[in-house]
Order: C-alpha cells, then structure tokens, then sequence
C-alpha cells in the first residue's frame, strides 16, 4: 500500500476533516481573513485573541503571501500564496500533543506506520514583537506542522499562553496524495464523473501573474505611497486612543468612546503596511540602511495596537483591574470542562 | 537501603540540550545526597531521551544517620549568677531542647562558655528529597526556556509527568502543579502509553518493554542498524559523522534505520550541496564508494521499530526527491546571473545595521586583503598574482544566490563552486580561475577550532580579511563580545584569525591588521555611529585570549607556559606559538625549573623594593658589588645577552632558552651568598638593578616567573 490511492483526500477534504476535528474539539471554526497576511499568526484571530486572559479555541484556513517566495509557477515545490491550517488553543490543554497527533490519525495517517519526530524549532516574527517556543513536527521526513507555544505577542507577555498549531497543507495533501509537484495535487474529485481538479487549475495562474507583479510589475513609488498612507492612518488612530486612554474620568462618553474605539481598523492598516513592506521587498525597492527601519516601524505599529487592545479590552487602568480578575476567574473554570463555553473576547 | 528513581517526563527536549541538563541533574542530585549525608552505596546512573531525564541512584540510605553536635551558647557569666541558671540559660536549655542541669560548661580562647550535646534525629530520605528536588528540577539550566503555566515558572518545554520512588514508595513532591507518583509512559506511538513502575531497579528493564532505551544504548542500536543498512551495498560505507550521531540518538526513543535512493542523476549537482541537504536539513548520512565518492542513497534514523511496508522510506525519499529539485531549480536559477553581476546586488544585503551592506563591506575586504598580501609578499611569502584582489570582489555575491538563501551554511562554498563554472573574465587563465575558485570557496575557513585553516595563501590572506573586517567594525561599535554574548560569533571568527595565521605562518601582527581594518571604515556612514574610544585596547585583550585559548585547547599548551609567553607579547601569533613550543621543550629540566624559581623570586624582591620605594640604580656598578657571586653573576651577563639575543633574533628561541638555563648555577650561587635587601643604600641599590636587568633581558622570550614550579617556594 503505498500512502496514495484514489481513496486519499482531496484538498478540499483535507481541509474539511481538519476542520471538523477542530470544530469537534469544541473550536471556533474561523474563515479566512480578508486582508493579505504573510501567515496565520497575522490574522486577528491568532494577534489579537492570544492577547488577554481569556481562553479562546479557533481553527481557519488562512492564505497567506509571500511576494519574495514566488517562483512563476515553476517550481514545484514553493508558492507565492499557500493554504495555512491555523490552529490557536488557549491555553492549550495538558493533552496538546497527543491531541495534535490525533488529528493526523483523522486525516487518514496511521502512526504506526509513519515516523514522527518533533524537532526544536522556535519561532520569532520581528515584524509583530513576537515569539515562541516550539518544534517542526517531521512525518517521514517532513515538515508538516509548525508547533508553537507562544510567549509574547505584540511586545506583550503572554498570560495565559497559546499553542499555535500552523499546518502547511499543499505539503500535507501532496505528502498524503504522494505527488511531487504541488500543482498536482488533486483539489477536488467529482464523486460522480471522478473528474479531478487540480491545484495547478485553481491556482497556478495566481502564481504566475502574482509573481510578474511582485518581482516586475508593482510600482514602487506607489508602493511606499500606500506603505506611507496606511502607516499615517494608523498611527494617526493609535494616537487617539492614546489620549483617550490617558483620559481616567468615568464619564459615559469616553468609556464608550474608548470601548468603540476601531483598534481593528488600525490593525488592518498595520497588515497593509506589512503587505507593502513584502512587495516592496520582493521588488528590491528596499535599501539596506531603510530595510530595519521599516521592519521597526511597522513593529512600532503592532505593538501599539497590542498595547491599546490590551488597555481596551482588559482594562490597565485600577478600577478594570477588578474587572480583568472576575474575567480571568470565569473563563479559567471553563476551560476544565472540555467542552466548557468560549467566552468571546471584549 | 533503597533505590531511587526520579523521571521528569516532558515534552520533546531539543536534542542539542539533553546531554549537558541530563549531566546537571545528576551532578545536583549526586550533590544533594550528599549533602543530606544520604550518599548511596551505589551509583548514580541516568537515562535521558527527548521526553526524560531519569536519575537512578542504588542503595540510598532510608534515613539520614543521627548527628550529634555541640551547641554553644551564652558565656558562663551571663548564664549563671550566684551559681543560680541565670533566664539566659533557661532559654539556651529550651532551644536546644535539654535540661539545664545537662548543659556542660567549656573553655574557649574567650572564656568559659556553655554548650549542649545534642542528637538530631535524622531524617528520612522521603522527606528530604520530597523537600529539595523540586528545587533542584525547577532550577536546572536551560538554554532556552518557555513557561506553559505561570508565569516565573520555566523549564525547556512544558512537565507532563513526574516518577519518584524510593524502592516501592512513592516520593511525595510536586513541582509544576504534578505530584510524583508510579506511572512513567512508554513510546509515543508504538508502546501502550502509561506504563507502571513497580521499583527503581526495574525502570530500565520496564522501559524497555515500552520502547525506550537509554542514549548509549540507542547510539549502539543505530551505529549497529547504519552499518547493516550499508552493508547491503557492495563496497559502500557511511560517512562518519560524529554530531550527527549524536542528534538522532537524541532524537529517538526507539530508532531504528532505513537506506534510501535518490535518482543517480542528482549525482550531477555539487556533492557539497547534497551533502548539505541530506545532513543538515534532512539528518540523513550519506554513503560513498571505497573511493569515497558519493553514492545515490542515504541512511535515516527512525524513531520508530519497523517500516515493515516502506511506507517511511518512500516518504523520506519523495521529500528528499523534492529538496534536490529544489537544489538543481536553484542551481540553474542562479545560473541566470553571473557572480560579476550579482556584486551590484550587494548593495541591498545589510551587512549589519549600523555597518551597511556586503557591497561596502567587499570593498573594505578587498583593500584589506591587498594590503596583507603586500606585507606576507615582502616577508618571502608566494602569493600568486591576480587571485585575491578578483577573489575579494566575488567573494560576497553568492549571498544574493538562491541556493545560498536557501542553504545558508553553503556560503562560500556556493560562490567558489560558481566561480568555477562561470565566465568570469576574458583574459583569464583557466588555472587563475581556478585558484579564484578555491579563495572565494574556502574564505568562510575555519568555521571552527577543529576546521581546517584555508589550504592556500590566497584563501587565508582572504579569510583573515573578511574576519578582520568584521571584528573591527563591531568592535568600534562597540559590540565586543562579553560573557555568553556574542551574537556575531566573533569569538569564533577571531580564533579564526588565530588560527589561520599560526598555520600559515603568516608574518602579520594582529595589531596592524586590525588597524587597518578600522581605518577601512575611515569617511563612512557607519563610522559616525563608532563609539569605541578604547578600540585598539579592546583588540588587543580580546585577541590575547583567543591566542591564549589557541595556544592551550588547540596546541595544547600548558596555560603556565601560555601566561609566560603572552606576557611577553600576543601581538605576533606566530612568534608566540613559536616560544610556547620552545619554553614547553626545556621547562622540564632542572636547570629551568630552578631558573623560574629564581624570577619568581626576584620579581618578588623587585616589588618589595618598589613598594618600600628603594632606590635601584640606573645601571649595575660592578666595583660596587662585594661578593664574588654577584660579580661573577654580573660579569656572566653581558656575553648571555648577546648570546641570547643572537639566537632570539634568528627565532631559535629553543637554544636561547637553553642559553638562560646555563645562567643557573651562578643565578643559584648568587642567592645562596648574598642577601639583596641590606641596609647599605648603595650595595642594595646596586644588587637590585643587577636583578632588574636580569629580569629586563631575559623576559623577552617568556616571563619565567609565570612558571609553576610544584611547590617549591625559594631554592635552598
């Protein structure tokens, strides 16, 4: 028996049995975010849920690009855009790991006849202040998951801290359907005709035309021009809530203020200077003296907004101090019972 | 007496950290036990895999024995009065937990004092190791910590399960929210899971049913299951590879072997960069023929028991299948543009912030590597023509290659195997390309105390170059290395330096060479953020003890004759091997011994002298000298001098010393007959610049005084 047959799944089952295991398991089965991230961990639900003290559970498959990993579609191997199964469990519970092997079990993999190793391999993201601790999970040889127990996000320290589970699916699905190009995986199969559509079908022209524009076709000054204007923007926000959090009175209006605050929107802008950034890069419109100056500021804009969503959701202040306690309190019950309910955050 | 058992169990360990915490934790248990006066009988064994540090100890006592001890307490006059226990002596009686009628009195150089004889019950082993492992696990050093739990609680990765036993008993402690108890786990995947201890002798044989052996053990099982895998290849052999045997024995708990294949066409692409992804990406050992050429196969470490179906060994090979597409994908990438065109490229890869990019940096190099193929030219040195200023330029460009961002550590290499196969020049002999080949492609050498240095001149004139470069930009930035801090390796890279020099015999001086590496960066951005004002003293001690550690761990050198010869100077690498290898020759015969006891001793007179402020005189007066052994001495030295210094000059520093040594008998007369530190102002002025000269012309090989002589104070 070799891994493939024309009964191992398709792309699309790979990522529905995945999801389903982790929407068994009692997670929030997220959808993809709808601003260009470079990895899952960019994505709300992974920067701005591990924040905090509350327990959270979210599984989604978030597409993420790379401008400088392109390759044309040429080689079989390396994507501009690839699928990202992102996994936040938080905290994570005594049973991770043989949870995470489970859910190899329920893709079809028998681990008694595989090899898997977890090997060190920690993760830091000067982009977003952040880092954790982990190890690449090896089936036969390859990397298949990326483990990671976070410990600080957005220069925050982590408390509780979050296992992030990042599974690299063209490479899983090519592995399971034993192809050697990932534009050979098959994404779907008619259960009637059998008609197969590939992941070259779907997304080949996507690497190719995304590839001319990152590498050739972006315009550079329009580039920065953008960069420039969502930085502004958001700085221009974090600035307000700034001097509004500065603002200790208990009148109505400002704690309402406050508590509306569009912290969210600042965060999308802090992801479009991040996608710049990465075009601008994969274009070499970055000199050397400018590139850690920009990686800085576009830090200096996560760690702001981490900084402030901490303030607005949980409170620095000493009266919502109280307040972040009797959260801490409900949630942490909660999350003994397996299934205990997911206290959403804000 | 009992067995203890401890077994911290946890989530998969870096390999590369288990060997050195598996030894602390045995180091500290060993220490606590004695401590404790709980010392076993037997040994102290351990058992480590990813998931488990174990400590075993045989035959710890059950209990501590009882201490008796004496107690002291208050002075007999304040703890009687009128013969009467006085409150001071009630309350001693009561602390020590005795009568007061059985405090003793006893005599002490302050008098009469009272003391009490009491036992301490001794504890029991449970107790006290219940109370301090915690401890002793939560402190253990690591690397890199995470916390999982709370805050301030760290540890590698997160606890899962804690054994501690004595014999059939459990040891009660808890650390990390677990409390200890009986149930360890078996393998991961292809053991049952919990697995119940029934007694500290039994783990390692329990274990074993559960598939986990002990790292010895594993390293047998692959070292054994490599060779058979091999041996079903006629002639073949593994290449042997000593760190990466030690990865996978720390990457298992049950391994086992399997050879793989990789289309023989892949054979074609360098070996060094299937090498590369096999070894360091892969953890796959190569196989090559009788004639060590590489063969289309490779050996993987399973953590597992069998690949009875293939099913493993077809997914490494397709993996490995993939890397190697890669590697050729890029390979022919690269192809697309030149080493010459790539130099431009540098201008965006950051050297280091504040230092700029490699293009600026390949600049500097290459003035650098100018100059010192200048000098080493002038000392007689062959350096062939054309090569290095043409290697220095190329040197950097394969960082901007993708198989280079891909493979980092095939920095250099890539480039030298570029050069090789590219059109780099019109006019260019093949043979000149191919020595520009080699420099660009050994620059990067020695990448460690045990590499070799550059074969050629050209390659280490350029190694030194590019390492100079580099340390001297950080270093006036400031960034010297101190304690466990040195990002930029530039420890390495200086030992580097080191020992590329002593090799190759360079005649350089590491001072010149730095001060011209410093003044390279002179009118640029990156000097107006220098703020080393102490550069040229941070270089110099800085590369002092990396020639003090070239001389003791790579030459071995015993570090008394390193501190007398650097003593003298540490500026001239070669000069300094040089006495180091002469003084370690003659150090051993009476005569030296004597000779370093002597400089010891005059030294010692000398800074007398200057501490008393004595007066020395400028010059030995020998009319002035009474005794006939100072006027012999003081006769002897003129004509030792010039002798020494002839010999010193030609660098026959072994004959030189043997020229000192032969001052001996006179040196030992002189301080058999006569006293230096007399009353007479003028005689001991006079004695003391004849051992001040002594001192002064014979230091300049090595400064004996540093010597240890066993014990020996002064000479009789």
């Amino acid at each position: 028996m070799t891994p493939t047959d024309s009964n191992s799944l398709t792309f699309q089952q790979l990522i529905l049995k995945l999801q389903a295991f982790y929407a068994e398991r009692g997670a929030v089965i997220q959808q993809p975010y709808d601003v260009e991230v470079g990895a899952g961990t960019m994505a709300p639900e992974t920067f701005l849920r591990v924040l905090g003290p509350n327990p959270y559970k979210v599984a989604y498959v978030q597409p993420s690009r790379r401008p400088a990993d392109g390759r044309y579609g040429e080689n079989p191997n390396r994507l501009f855009k690839h699928l990202q199964l992102q996994v936040i469990l938080k905290p994570p519970p005594e049973n991770v790991q043989e949870l995470y092997l489970e859910s190899l079990a329920a893709i079809g993999i028998d681990l008694r006849q595989h090899d898997i190793k977890f090997e060190e391999d920690n993760w830091e993201s000067p982009t977003l202040g952040a880092w954790g601790i982990g190890w690449q999970v090896m089936l036969d040889g390859l990397e298949v998951t990326q483990f990671t127990y976070f410990q600080q996000c957005g220069g925050v320290d982590l408390d509780p801290i979050s296992a992030e589970l990042t599974y690299g699916l063209e490479r899983l699905c090519a592995f399971l359907q034993d192809v050697d190009s990932i534009y050979d995986i098959v994404w779907a199969r008619d259960p009637e005709t059998g008609r197969e559509v590939k992941y070259g079908d779907v997304r080949l022209a996507d690497e190719q035309q995304f590839s001319v524009y990152n590498f050739e076709a972006a315009d550079v000054q329009s580039a920065w021009k953008h960069f420039e204007l969502c930085e502004a923007e958001c700085k221009a926000l974090l600035d307000r809530y700034t001097s509004l959090s500065k603002d200790k009175s208990e009148e109505d209006g400002i704690v309402r203020e406050k508590a509306r605050f569009p912290l969210l929107g600042a965060y999308d802008l802090c992801l479009k200077c991040s996608h710049y950034f990465n075009i601008l890069d994969a274009r070499g419109a970055i000199s050397v003296t400018e590139r850690v100056g920009v990686i800085a500021r576009v830090r200096a804009l996560a760690v702001g907004i981490a900084k402030a969503w901490m303030d607005q959701q949980y409170g620095s202040g000493k009266k919502s101090e109280k307040k972040s306690e009797k959260d801490v309190e409900v949630p942490k019950s909660a999350v003994k019972e397996k299934k205990g309910k997911l206290i959403p955050v804000g | 007496m009992p067995d203890l058992l401890l077994e911290i169990g946890c989530e998969e360990i870096p390999a590369r950290m288990i060997d050195a915490a598996s030894r602390e934790l045995r180091e500290r248990v060993s220490t606590l036990l004695q401590r404790e006066r709980l010392e076993p009988s037997g040994a102290i064994s351990h058992l480590d895999t990813p998931r488990r540090l174990v400590i075993l100890a045989f035959g710890v006592p059950s209990t501590q024995p009882d201490l008796t001890e004496q107690v002291n307490g208050p002075s007999a006059q304040i703890a009687y009065k009128d013969g009467q226990p006085t409150p001071a002596a009630h309350a001693f009686a009561k602390k020590v937990g005795i009568d007061v009628g059985r405090l003793e009195k006893i005599a002490t150089p302050k008098g009469e004092y009272l003391a009490a004889t009491v036992t301490r019950k001794g504890r029991t082993a449970g107790e006290i190791l219940a109370e301090s492992l915690p401890k002793e696990i939560s402190t253990l050093y690591w690397p890199k910590n995470m916390y999982w739990r709370k805050r301030g609680e760290v540890f590698v990765r997160p606890v899962r399960w804690l054994v501690a036993m004595l014999d059939e008993q459990v040891v009660p402690l808890e650390v990390f929210g677990l409390a200890a108890g009986k149930m360890s786990r078996g393998h991961r995947i292809i053991s049952g899971g919990a697995v119940a201890i029934s007694k500290p002798s039994a783990f390692v044989e329990t274990l074993r049913t559960a598939k986990v052996l002990g790292a010895p053990e594993r390293e047998h099982v692959i070292r054994k299951a490599l060779d058979a895998a091999t041996r079903t290849i006629p002639g073949a052999r593994w290449r042997e590879d000593k760190p990466l045997v030690a990865t996978v024995v720390n990457l298992t708990e049950f391994p086992s072997v399997i050879l793989g294949s990789f289309d023989p066409e892949f054979l074609d692409l360098p070996e060094e960069v299937l090498v590369t992804v096999m070894r360091d990406h892969q953890k796959y050992f190569a196989i090559e023929d009788a004639n060590g050429k590489l063969l289309p196969h490779f050996l993987a470490v399973l953590n597992t028991d069998t690949d009875t179906d293939g099913l493993i060994r077809h997914g490494n090979e397709r993996v490995l299948r993939a890397r190697f597409n890669d590697a050729r994908f890029f390979w022919q990438t690269d192809q697309k543009q030149t080493l010459r065109q790539r130099v431009n490229l540098l201008r965006n890869v950051t050297f280091q912030k504040d230092l700029g990019s490699y293009y600026q940096k390949t600049l500097r190099v290459q003035r650098i590597a100018s100059r010192l193929a200048e000098i080493v030219k002038q000392n007689g040195v062959a350096v062939r023509p054309g090569v290095i200023h043409k290697a220095a330029v190329l040197a950097k460009a394969d960082l901007t290659t993708e198989l280079v961002k891909e493979f980092t550590e095939l920095q250099g290499i890539v480039g030298g195997l570029y050069a090789r196969v590219q059109h780099l020049d019109d006019d260019l002999k093949p043979d000149v390309q191919l020595a520009i080949s080699r420099t660009i492609y050994d620059h990067y050498k020695p990448e460690s105390m045990e590499d070799s240095a550059p074969a050629t001149v050209e390659g280490a004139i350029l190694s030194i170059a590019d390492k100079a470069d580099s340390i001297a930009g950080m270093f006036a930035l400031g960034l010297v290395p101190s304690g466990s801090k040195d990002p930029f390796a530039l420890r390495r890279q200086a030992n580097g330096i080191v020992k590329t020099i002593a090799e190759h015999k360079f005649p350089l001086r590491v001072s010149e060479i730095m001060s011209d590496a410093r003044l390279r960066y002179k009118g640029s951005e990156a000097e107006k953020k220098f703020s080393n004002t102490a550069y040229a003293e941070a270089v110099r001690s800085f590369f002092r003890e990396r020639l003090e550690f070239y001389l003791k761990d790579a030459r071995g050198y015993a570090y008394d004759v390193v501190s007398a010869v650097l003593a003298v100077d540490s500026d001239d690498v070669v000069d300094a091997t040089a006495r180091a290898e002469a003084l370690s020759k003659v150090r051993g015969s009476e005569d030296f011994k004597s000779i370093s006891v002597a400089f010891k001793r005059m030294k010692n007179i000398l800074r007398q002298a200057a501490e008393k402020t004595n007066v020395i005189a400028i010059r030995v007066d020998s009319s002035g000298l009474k005794e006939d052994s100072e006027k012999e001495l003081a006769a002897l030295i003129p004509q030792t001098v010039a002798r020494v210094e002839k010999l010193r000059a030609a660098h026959d520093y072994e004959a030189a010393l043997l020229e000192i040594g032969k001052l001996r008998p006179a040196i030992d007369k002189f301080f058999d007959k006569v006293m230096v530190m007399v009353d007479d102002d003028d005689l001991r002025a006079n004695r003391l610049a004849l051992l001040q000269s002594i001192v002064k012309e014979f230091s300049t090989i090595a400064d004996f005084s540093e010597i240890v002589t066993e014990g020996k104070e002064s000479p009789k």
